[in-house]
């Protein structure tokens, strides 16, 4: 058996638990701390005309990618095949259906790029934080479809033997930094920018997704509320753009 | 009935002389911050005209508002529930900066720091507060402030359409008049409906509609929902933020700081009792020229004996009783009733009433020469100037002349009936008969719209925070006052020496003592239960039923 070379356990194995870590506590203090800062802060009222097309496209896109990633992920090839749909069968559909949310979500978020950096209204609203937010999900994308592109769709390589078992150990707290160092290029650059996006994660505005409003299906129309008194510590602004 | 108060406001127009103090005081207590620099929770605005931000009563346009669905059942203009869901990444039908107007400063430090002796004269250039670039102002709030909707601009007042061309050949020569505008504070707010986060409430106390801003994700689809666009978003924080009828000033008894410095002495507050259960039915009036007489009717008269039956069983204060048995606010809704809702047609059941001015038409028989001040000239007038009536009635009335010209008579009546006063003659009682008010009630109404007091025009209970505090803990006491708290064994306490100590008496000790705390102040069965607040040890204060002595 060879030895796991230390930097491999380091990528594979310690960075992703700690990143986690700092996802789950990350958005435990700012839900405590920041819960004023917890805001999807959009543009829309400086610019609406490209928003209209690109944050639909992006939103729904990276919605349809998100589902597929949690079946491509979470279901073992061999419940699948359990019940009869072949490989090839099932790889023709996540082609299908993942290449149309791909365009959705790229096509959205180059609108969404030059929105923000053409618009002066927009691209000054625009904190550092933002940025980074945008280099390392556009990173992230980008391998992403590269990796499906060149690996999977007209390379060899089988995530679901491969990424996705490490996905799935990851979770059952059995790390195997292995089948990570094995897999192809872009497949390993997708991994690592979807790490560095997560660390970032509680700390940007990318918060908002977990304020999905699912509840307002089954609520009352007007909400009363009594007086509260409760008290809040010092909260944190917006950073401001200099004038 | 299930009685409930409201915080509600009159505004008087006949007397606004369009000064804008209300604004401009109200922008130095709200929203003198980054991000609400175009934010008017009080704005002025001359009528005709487009209003701010500009034409937001069009509502087939901006979709504010209820609209009756093909069952006869309110649903929000904009689409339901599953529409705002699908439409949360991009709301079709958000006003944008432009429609407001792009708020500016002026480079005043190139004044400051010009070089002496320099050939040209320094100029301060205006630069845009969003892009902090050089910008050339284009519109702002008020541009057409003092046009009364010149040819220009007129058509693009909504409330115009259907009337333009009988206001195109006489417009010069009839009217203009100055509409002050906050929240209304809905009985039946659509801003509330449609916050997918649930972030904008009505307060129980006093239905006042606050943003929680904490709460709010900024989904933006309140701006959409409030037909009176009097919801703005903070392009700073990415919060809604509105008027907030100066809570705090309120709470302390105090009026709003519009009201406190208005310089006309125009605007009446008051609380008004209604019947929360009947608003859905009221708000789903059938014709919208029934809505203002269906909305008058859900406001309960405080001196029956059912309705304060009916407050009593629904927690309202005494000291809150009275003050909306003195409300001067019930008195021109309901017992002159000669103030109307803005736009009842939005089906929201706004709760800041106007009483439409009648100096329009005053204005146009002065200058024919006649006598304004006589009731029969004033009544002829009001008749044939169909313009005015007609265009406040789309304001006011959803479009019913007759509820205006009543309104009108009897201001002109009033007027009438007091100049005779005035001039030591003998009073006609039948002016005040003729618009169906007699001599006293007449009296009455003209104390309270020309010479009332500031303690008659502001009737306001301060709130009830120290039951609140009882109920809650909330940390207004120094949290070293705790029992065992630093310094505090050797203390002794103040009960003690004022002979305030022994049974009767729950002592400061006992209150904040958690294990009599509960036995100081019970928590009536069956209330709210604030899990916010819960420290996560032990269980929840008043989830579950107090077990019963010696059985735990």
């Amino acid at each position: 058996m060879n030895e796991t070379p230390k930097y491999a356990t380091l990528l594979w194995v310690v960075v992703p638990y700690v990143v986690l870590a700092v996802f789950v506590l990350g958005h435990v203090w700012r839900f405590s701390k920041d819960r004023f800062g917890w805001t999807t802060r959009s543009s829309q009222i400086y610019e609406s005309k490209l928003l209209a097309w690109g944050s639909p496209m992006f939103h729904f896109g990276i919605i349809g990618i998100f589902v597929g990633h949690v079946v491509g992920l979470c279901i073992p090839k061999a419940v699948t095949e359990f019940f009869g749909i072949s490989n090839h069968m099932y790889h023709l559909m996540a082609v299908i259906i993942g290449l149309a949310a791909a365009v959705a979500c790229v096509g959205g978020l180059l609108i969404l790029l030059y929105r923000r950096r053409t618009n002066s209204r927009v691209f000054g609203a625009t904190t550092p934080g933002d940025k980074l937010m945008y280099l390392s999900l556009s990173l992230t994308i980008l391998f992403g479809v590269l990796a499906t592109l060149v690996h999977s769709t007209f390379g060899e390589y089988d995530y679901r033997e491969g990424v996705s078992v490490w996905f799935r150990n990851f979770w059952t707290l059995r790390p195997n930094a292995e089948l990570m160092m094995s897999a192809p290029i872009f497949f390993q650059l997708h991994v690592l920018s979807a790490l560095a996006l997560f660390a970032i994660w509680p700390f940007t505005r990318l918060v908002h997704v977990f304020a999905a409003p699912i509840g307002y299906l089954n609520r009352p129309y007007i909400v009363y509320r009594s007086k509260d008194p409760r008290r809040e510590a010092e909260r944190r602004g917006w950073e401001k753009i200099n004038y | 009935m299930r009685v409930m108060a409201q915080m509600s406001m009159v505004m008087n127009l006949d007397k606004c002389i369009g000064c804008h103090t209300c604004s401009v005081t109200c922008k130095q207590a709200w929203t003198n911050r980054s991000g609400t620099e175009y934010i008017w929770f009080n704005n002025v605005e001359t009528r005709p005209g487009q209003g701010y931000p500009r034409g937001y009563e069009d509502q087939e346009k901006w979709k504010g508002g209820w609209e009756l669905g093909p069952n006869g059942r309110l649903r929000l203009k904009a689409g339901g529930r599953l529409t705002k869901l699908l439409q949360l990444f991009s709301n079709p039908r958000l006003p944008g900066i432009e429609d407001y107007y792009e708020p500016w400063t002026y480079e005043y430090d190139k004044l400051l720091n010009a070089p002496a002796q320099q050939p040209n004269i320094p100029t301060a250039p205006p630069k845009s507060l969003i892009t902090g670039e050089r910008m050339d102002i284009q519109w702002s709030g008020n541009w057409d402030d003092d046009l009364g909707g010149t040819y220009a601009h007129k058509d693009k007042d909504p409330m115009l359409k259907g009337i333009e061309d009988k206001v195109q050949l006489e417009f010069d020569k009839t009217f203009m008049f100055y509409l002050p505008r906050i929240c209304e504070h809905c009985l039946n707010p659509t801003c509330a409906a449609s916050c997918p986060s649930g972030a904008i409430y009505k307060r129980e106390e006093d239905g006042i509609v606050l943003v929680d801003q904490d709460g709010c994700r900024g989904w933006r689809m309140c701006i959409t929902g409030c037909p009176y666009k009097k919801i703005y978003f903070n392009h700073r924080t990415g919060k809604a933020e509105k008027c907030t009828f100066c809570y705090p000033r309120i709470e302390q008894g105090e009026p709003t700081v519009c009201a406190e410095t208005c310089v006309g002495r125009l605007r009446y507050i008051g609380l008004v009792l209604y019947d929360a259960d009947k608003v859905t039915a009221a708000a789903s009036t059938p014709d919208e020229k029934d809505l203002y007489r269906a909305q008058r009717d859900l406001i309960l008269d405080p001196n029956d004996p059912e309705v304060i039956a009916g407050a009593r069983a629904a927690g309202i204060p005494n000291d809150w009783l009275e003050a909306a048995q003195n409300s001067p606010t019930y008195k021109l809704i309901k017992e002159y009733e000669v103030a109307l809702p803005l736009h009842p047609e939005y089906r929201t059941m706004p709760m800041v009433w106007y009483i439409p001015p009648l100096s329009p038409v005053v204005d146009v028989v002065r200058d024919t020469g006649y006598d304004a001040e006589d009731a029969e000239n004033l009544f002829a007038a009001i008749d044939t100037l169909r313009i005015p009536v007609e265009y406040l009635a789309n304001l006011f009335t959803a479009g019913d002349v007759p509820t205006v010209e009543r309104v009108l008579y009897r201001m002109a009546a009033m007027r009438s009936y007091m100049r005779d006063i005035n001039l030591g003659r003998e009073p006609r009682e039948g002016i005040a008969n003729a618009v169906g008010m007699d001599g006293d009630t007449m009296q009455d109404m003209y104390r309270l719209l020309a010479i009332a007091k500031y303690s008659e025009r502001y009737v306001i209970p301060t709130g009830h925070v120290e039951s609140a505090h009882e109920l809650e803990g909330i940390g207004t006491d120094c949290p070293l006052n705790a029992p065992g708290g630093p310094g505090m064994s050797s203390m002794s306490l103040p009960e003690d020496s004022l002979g305030m100590s022994g049974p009767g008496y729950a002592t400061k000790r006992q209150m904040n003592d958690p294990t009599t705390a509960n036995t100081a102040v019970p928590r009536p069965e069956g209330k709210r239960v604030n899990l916010l607040n819960w420290d996560g040890s032990g269980l929840p204060e008043g989830l579950f039923p107090q077990r019963a002595e010696g059985s735990a």
